[in-house]
């Protein structure tokens, strides 16, 4: 028997986790990975709540957001690459101009 | 102290010192990997959670999937370690850590205060979270999103070969 605070907890934790890799690093590819890290945390809280209330719907979601991040994944990764193709370089900070 | 607290603390310091090893490392390929680290511990704790249905798909769909597609990116693009110091706002680091600290501690300190209110974790029931009762569950009441979803991986999977359609035929 855990308190579901824990849970929550440990995502919020991972949470901010993504967050601070968002704002800090300048890799794109980082970048990424942290969207990605929120999105697991995001989960988790989902999952956590879905066991405490006994009720399958936070599951469901889980399922969806997993869905949602596959198909992010795909077009976020296909547009670093054409980025990559014409910049040369992954760091954030290169990328400041609209035109490309 | 239970042995379900136990393990709870076990995994989430793992998870969190794997995270914070994404965050830290200068080589993109670590820090896939440190995430790698995250998803599976994720998986073990959707376990515990009685979601066996999502931990196979924590660790298939996005260890095995997503993770992969990223280390072709990588692959692509190159494990360059950036000049992580400096850039154009010089002050935008440690202002980020600081309101990140702070907005940590605010987050803990309302749930760590509100302990018992959410209720407890407990044994889930034979069946529960199983991939038979998922399945009844978004075959009949989320019927409509499952679909609406089916158009959304089409969509993106159009529109990541019609991205990479130039760098393709290169």
């Amino acid at each position: 028997m855990v308190p579901t605070n824990y849970l929550i907890i440990l995502s919020a934790v991972l949470f901010l986790i993504g967050v601070a890799g968002v704002l800090v690093r300048r890799n794109v590819l980082v970048v990424y990975m942290s969207i990605e890290l929120m999105l697991n945390a995001a989960n988790l809280a989902f999952a956590a709540f879905a066991s405490a209330f006994g009720a399958l719907d936070g599951q469901i979601a889980v399922f969806f957001v997993m869905t949602v991040a596959a198909a992010e994944v795909a077009v976020g990764l296909a547009i670093l690459v054409t980025i990559f193709r014409t910049r040369q370089s992954v760091d954030v900070d290169s990328l400041h101009q609209l035109k490309g | 102290m239970s042995i379900d607290l136990l393990v709870l603390l076990v995994l989430a310091l793992i998870a969190i010192g794997a995270a914070l090893g994404m965050l830290f490392s200068r080589n993109v390929v670590y820090a896939l990997l440190f995430l790698v680290l995250v998803m599976l511990t994720l998986a073990v704790l959707y376990l515990i959670l009685g979601a066996p249905f999502l931990a196979l798909a924590q660790v298939t769909v996005y260890a095995g999937a997503i993770m992969v597609l990223f280390l072709f990116a990588v692959m692509v693009l190159g494990t360059h370690s950036l000049d992580e110091l400096g850039g154009p706002i010089g002050w935008q680091r440690p202002w980020a850590f600081f309101l990140t600290a702070v907005f940590l501690i605010e987050v803990v300190y309302a749930f760590a205060a509100r302990v018992g209110k959410l209720g407890l974790l407990s044994c889930a029931e034979a069946g529960f979270g199983s991939p038979a009762a998922i399945g009844k569950l978004l075959f009949n009441q989320y019927l409509l999103p499952f679909e609406v979803t089916s158009v959304l991986l089409l969509a993106a999977t159009i529109g990541a070969v019609v991205l990479t359609k130039d760098v393709l035929s290169e």
